[in-house]
């Protein structure tokens, strides 16, 4: 654990912004400190790093992280890393979005980055509710469950995020849970390494405004949940359908090589007589 | 490209050509007319000289990837048009608060909604102006020429650097897509990101420099790690509900363009010395009321006209100077008298507009008809 704090502390900006804005028993600190493990475990220097983040209360990691930080707009995030990526190759740039940030409000922007396969790596925090403004349903809210704006249960079918951005062309998609953090990070740092679009989602309770309203009982119980009901993806797809009842399968789920968007456009840079980085 | 300095472009062409003159980049645009040619132009030039063109899934994404571009350290640059323009505002206003340098190009068309797509109009003075929500600097210029389009829109990117701002080319249909013969100047003065001058430890991106000097932007990657925000920040760019620094922050934003005013506001007067009537006109309107201030003048009216090239800020002192000398303006627009309130804000004299919403050009008849039938 000792060794855990000393690697978060490096990257902590801990002269700003602390106390952080998260809920106790919330899963974002998790996520984070699994991201943090992951770059670590890359070796890519704070300087070659750009983390990007939309707005939410997964997108405030942004503000604690030693980075090149960029907090955008609601949504928007993967077309601010698109840019930057495009500008300048040599970066490597990590999108963290929350469940509505990526598939509601930036949903457009998440499919379209997954068919041009472009090198970025998204972590999309999925803790089925938008926490930041007080628990409204968002597009991964289970049906029937509650929010403050479905308070007699959500009638719209959630997404599965890794099946939408595997139908999309998404070169590498993962994903893991609070419970599973090690796993997390492990899927983290191959996310990271790999040339394309990479998605790893992490599921992560928010007690306050997700768990509360739906009985799912402690952060501790809501992450238990996750113990429970994660299945390793081989195991995953042995079970007949018809048995699939709330569990859902974890680790590396898609995992492409393809020609990225920088590679495709390279070459009709270099087919036009340009030069490129 | 071209190698010929003698040349027969049309609007867009001259604009997307500035913009490679200036150093621009880095290019994300969505389709729409009026402004299209400027994409496909650029799809074609940029990977010829090492840039990047994208065409992304909406402008919501391009004005977004633009301000990465920017803030990864490349020029960067925008087109489009009316419904597209107003799906940009909210990443607009990200530009100003978080002080990022761009340029975004809106060939405005007919309005509202999908409006009249082949069309002109100048409907977006005030979106241009007020489109994003909250207090925002902005600048925003008004070329009424082919050539004006390649001058200022490498201006628009000098002025962009300069005062880490986004900067508006808001170019008519009408500008755009006109053909003239031009010859591009010899020589053009481009202004580059400067290099900062302190070390990483000291950076302070937000920071309030005395004389307001503007900190310079250091590209993310060059070991000055820093955080940007569209939320309100303090000098070091965290976000702040401090309510001095809320203060500070916004203040900073408004008075780096209010106190350069005289650098950044460019007008033409013409024939206004000993003028008793002033048009006030910009864009293509400008060449029809430069044509009745000579029908004018030959009838023997004293009538003269203020062109501001700079719209926003608008040349309000120039207009209350002026308005101690004429008795009347008139002013012609392709919208229902946007600057025409302007004008009225900026001097009780006498004011009249002439309005065309309906997509064809105002006529120097038809100004001269308002200016005949306004007795002095
Ligand atoms: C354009 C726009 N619309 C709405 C909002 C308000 N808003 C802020 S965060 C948020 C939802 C956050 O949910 P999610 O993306 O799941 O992130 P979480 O807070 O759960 O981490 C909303 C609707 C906004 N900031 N901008
Ligand atoms: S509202 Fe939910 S997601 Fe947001 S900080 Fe609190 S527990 Fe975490
Ligand atoms: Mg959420």
């Amino acid at each position: 654990m000792i060794r855990t704090s000393e690697t978060m502390y490096k990257y902590l900006r801990p002269d700003k912004e602390f106390p952080h804005v998260w809920c106790p028993g919330c899963g974002i600190g998790i996520v984070m400190g699994a991201l943090v493990r992951a770059i670590e475990r890359t070796g890519f220097t704070k300087d070659e790093i750009v983390l990007v983040s939309g707005i939410g209360c997964s997108g405030r990691m942004s503000t604690y992280l030693d980075f090149n930080t960029l907090h955008t707009t609601h949504g928007r995030a993967l077309s601010f890393a698109t840019g930057i990526k495009l500008a300048n190759p040599k970066l490597n740039i990590i999108v963290v979005m929350g469940d509505g940030d990526a598939t509601a409000i930036g949903g457009n922007h998440l499919i379209h980055s997954c068919r041009r396969n472009i090198d970025l790596t998204a972590l999309v925090v999925n803790n089925n509710i938008y926490g930041m403004t007080g628990g409204q349903y968002s597009p991964t809210t289970p049906m029937e469950h509650k929010a403050s704006t479905a308070q007699y249960g959500s009638i719209e079918k959630p997404f599965d995020i890794c099946k939408l951005v595997e139908a999309c062309g998404a070169s590498f998609v993962a994903r893991s849970t609070t419970y599973h953090s090690k796993m997390l990070d492990a899927l983290l740092s191959r996310g990271i390494a790999k040339k394309g679009f990479s998605v790893v989602e992490a599921m992560s309770q928010c007690p306050v405004q997700y768990g509360r309203r739906n009985k799912k009982g402690s952060p501790v119980d809501m992450m238990m949940w996750y113990k429970d009901n994660a299945i390793s993806n081989p195991a995953f797809k042995k079970i007949p359908p018809g048995e699939i009842g709330e569990q859902f399968p974890v680790g590396i789920l898609v995992d492409l090589d393809e020609p990225d968007y920088l590679e495709r456009y390279s070459q009709i840079v270099k087919n036009a007589g340009g030069d490129r980085l | 490209m071209k190698k010929h300095k003698d040349l027969v472009l049309h609007g867009n062409e001259a604009c997307a050509m500035g913009a490679l003159a200036a150093g621009m980049r880095f290019f994300a645009g969505y389709p729409i007319t009026p402004s299209t040619e400027i994409a496909e132009f650029l799809s074609v030039e940029l990977p010829k000289v090492g840039g990047t063109f994208i065409q992304m899934e909406d402008e919501i994404s391009s004005m977004g990837a633009i301000i990465g571009a920017s803030l990864a350290g490349v020029k960067s640059l925008t087109a489009t048009s009316g419904p597209g323009f107003s799906l940009m505002q909210e990443n607009l206003g990200y530009a100003s608060m978080a002080e990022i340098p761009c340029v975004l190009v809106n060939v405005m068309r007919g309005g509202p909604s999908t409006g009249m797509p082949t069309r002109p109009s100048q409907g977006d003075v005030m979106q241009s102006r007020w489109g994003t929500h909250g207090p925002h600097p902005i600048i925003v210029l008004s070329p009424q020429s082919v050539l004006e389009c390649y001058t200022l829109t490498i201006h628009a990117f000098n002025l962009a650097e300069k005062y880490r701002s986004p900067v508006i080319m808001l170019i008519d249909g009408i500008v755009g897509h006109m053909w003239e013969n031009i010859q591009l100047p010899e020589k053009i003065e481009v202004i580059d990101r400067p290099e900062p001058t302190v070390p990483p430890d000291w950076y302070n991106p937000y920071d309030n420099l005395p004389g307001g000097e503007i900190v310079p932007l250091v590209p993310f990657g060059e070991g000055y790690r820093y955080h940007v925000t569209g939320m309100v920040h303090d000098k070091s760019g965290f976000p702040t509900l401090v309510n001095e620094e809320v203060e500070q922050c916004l203040d900073k934003l408004i008075y780096k363009i209010k106190n350069n005013l005289h650098d950044i506001i460019r007008i033409e007067e013409y024939m206004l010395e000993d003028a008793d009537i002033c048009i006030v006109a910009h864009g293509s309107v400008a060449r029809s009321a430069r044509e009745a201030v000579n029908i004018a003048r030959s009838e023997g009216l004293k009538a003269g006209m203020l062109r501001p090239i700079t719209l926003w800020p608008f040349p309000r002192f120039h207009l209350e100077n002026i308005s101690k000398r004429v008795k009347l303006f008139v002013v012609p627009e392709m919208n229902y008298g946007q600057v025409y309130g302007e004008v009225l804000k900026s001097c009780p004299k006498r004011a009249v507009r002439v309005t065309r919403v309906d997509g064809e050009l105002i006529t120097p008849a038809q100004i001269m008809e308002k200016i005949e039938g306004a007795a002095l």
